[in-house]
């Protein structure tokens, strides 16, 4: 199967700090990799490389076969942005208003009179379409965020960006949450790349993990990863790890 | 009425519905953006223009439009940057400008009526040919915000998850600065530069408190925006009051009933 995402030996550096080096790795339709590391360690550019947020000082990355500088496909990959606290937006706005920004990108089908079906279609997957008319700063923080995934997916994606998406949410919409990414992964053959501090979790759920401590810790199958050896490069010697059954 | 017996009035009145529309619809994605100070930084520096075109003996109004269009370039440029935050960068632009203004006005020893009307709006000197200039532009910006509206409007929600989606952000930030400097100069005439703050934000302001929407936030803004206006200029009109301060103590007064019929209704649905 061709890979959609690759990284060829890429580095990145703010100024001459470097936070990224060196990684290389593949991830191929169907995937779901779980992205984990220390703060600091360079998730956070790892995901924005990956978006074209970021452009990297040293190798590449390709997406599609396609050097990212001349990639234009975005409506093939969802991203879906680290929520901190409750949405602070100015405005009144309303769900239905903030999925829609899901088809203000380019899109492969012009689409101006699939918009509203791919919304509500998007809402209805999500299963929160009765909400549809509610402003976003009346929501919950786990419903906030399905609101953003919905956003994610009405373009329609082949591949969904998730970045610490269950911070500011409780324990059961997290459950939710996981059931959710499980399903789009495996029913719809989403592929997932999530970042998360949530090792027990995400080792559980995950078909790859790749750990990210300014180098390219480990990648391949989560059950491997939980030796001695992996966790000490990732997180360092004192660290002491208590998994439990989720 | 008599009122509109005054072809001076009517032009006033047509002038002032046209900023009365455009200056809230472009306020709502400022306010998104948390550039709410951007139409008085905008207007202090317009200043400038005007000082510079009179100094000049060239139109004020053209002089305004390139200092504006290239301070609004400048101020995305920096913000974009970030070398300076969006409100350091505004507060900048905004003192220096009326500095430039005073000084070249000063030089030209003109310290008087001339850039007095535009700091405050002359409105009842709107002429056919400014009324031409001022419909054409006003209509340029409604097509640009219509036919670019989800896209401006994702902008301002949140410019990296636009950015991602493939959105040209910048050119899209751009183009808003455009649209507000091109609103500014129109306004000049209508409300002066020191109020036209006042008309882009207070309306918008105003509209929050009630609306379920972001689209119905922008309708219910262009429509307070309209009824300031007009009933701004019809009781400066037979008060003898300054126009331009009379609409934006309208457009204040309204927001204040908005304030209290927003708190009417949450409290009904709660």
């Amino acid at each position: 199967m061709h890979p959609i995402i690759q990284f060829h030996h890429a580095s990145f550096s703010y100024g001459n700090q470097p936070a990224l080096e060196d990684i290389s790795l593949s991830i191929t339709p169907g995937d779901y990799v779980g992205v984990i590391g220390p703060n600091g360690g360079g998730k956070t550019t790892f995901i924005k490389l990956m978006l074209g947020l970021l452009r990297p000082t040293r190798g590449e990355v390709d997406l599609w076969g396609e050097p990212i500088r001349q990639f234009r496909e975005w409506h093939r990959i969802g991203y879906v942005p680290q929520r901190v606290g409750n949405n602070d937006f100015r405005l009144p706005i309303t769900v239905q208003e903030v999925v829609g920004f899901g088809r203000a990108g380019n899109k492969p089908n012009g689409g101006a009179t699939n918009n509203k079906a791919a919304v509500a279609a998007a809402l209805q997957q999500i299963g929160i379409a009765p909400l549809a008319r509610k402003r976003l700063g009346e929501l919950s923080g786990g419903q906030q965020q399905k609101v953003f995934i919905a956003k994610a997916l009405a373009a329609q994606p082949e591949v969904l960006v998730l970045d610490e998406p269950t911070v500011g949410v409780d324990v059961r919409a997290q459950d939710e949450f996981y059931q959710l990414v499980a399903e789009l992964n495996k029913k719809q053959g989403l592929t997932i790349i999530m970042v998360s501090h949530d090792i027990d979790v995400v080792v559980n759920e995950v078909s790859k993990l790749a750990c990210i401590n300014k180098a390219l810790v480990y990648h391949g199958h989560p059950k491997e990863f939980m030796q001695e050896e992996y966790l000490t490069k990732l997180y360092g010697k004192t660290r002491k790890f208590i998994l439990h059954g989720h | 009425m008599d009122i509109f017996h005054y072809s001076f009035m009517v032009r006033a009145l047509a002038a002032g519905l046209a900023i009365g529309v455009v200056a809230p619809m472009i306020g709502t994605f400022l306010v998104a953006k948390r550039y709410s100070l951007i139409a008085d930084s905008l207007a202090h520096v317009s200043l400038a223009g005007v000082a510079m075109g009179l100094l000049l003996g060239i139109n004020p109004l053209l002089g305004a439009l390139g200092v504006v269009a290239g301070a609004a370039f400048l101020i995305e440029k920096l913000r974009a940057s970030r070398r300076l935050t969006a409100e350091v960068a505004l507060a900048m632009f905004l003192s220096s400008g009326l500095a430039v203004a005073v000084v070249l006005v000063g030089l030209a020893r003109q310290v008087n009526v001339d850039l007095l009307s535009y700091l405050f709006g002359s409105i009842t000197t709107v002429g056919v040919s400014d009324l031409w200039i001022i419909g054409t532009l006003s209509v340029l910006i409604l097509i640009t915000v219509g036919l670019g509206y989800r896209q401006l409007a994702y902008t301002s929600f949140d410019e990296e998850q636009a950015r991602v989606s493939g959105l040209r952000t910048s050119l899209l930030n751009q183009t808003l600065m455009l649209l507000a400097a091109v609103m500014v100069v129109l306004a000049l005439r209508v409300v002066g530069g020191l109020l036209i703050g006042a008309l882009t934000v207070m309306p918008v302001a105003a509209a929050a408190q009630v609306a379920r929407s972001l689209r119905q936030t922008m309708w219910i803004a262009v429509g307070i925006g309209c009824v300031a206006v007009l009933t701004g200029l019809v009781v400066s009109f037979y008060a003898n009051l300054a126009a331009g301060g009379t609409i934006v103590l309208v457009a204040l007064a309204c927001f204040l009933g908005m304030l209290g019929l927003g708190r009417v209704l949450r409290s009904n649905a709660g």
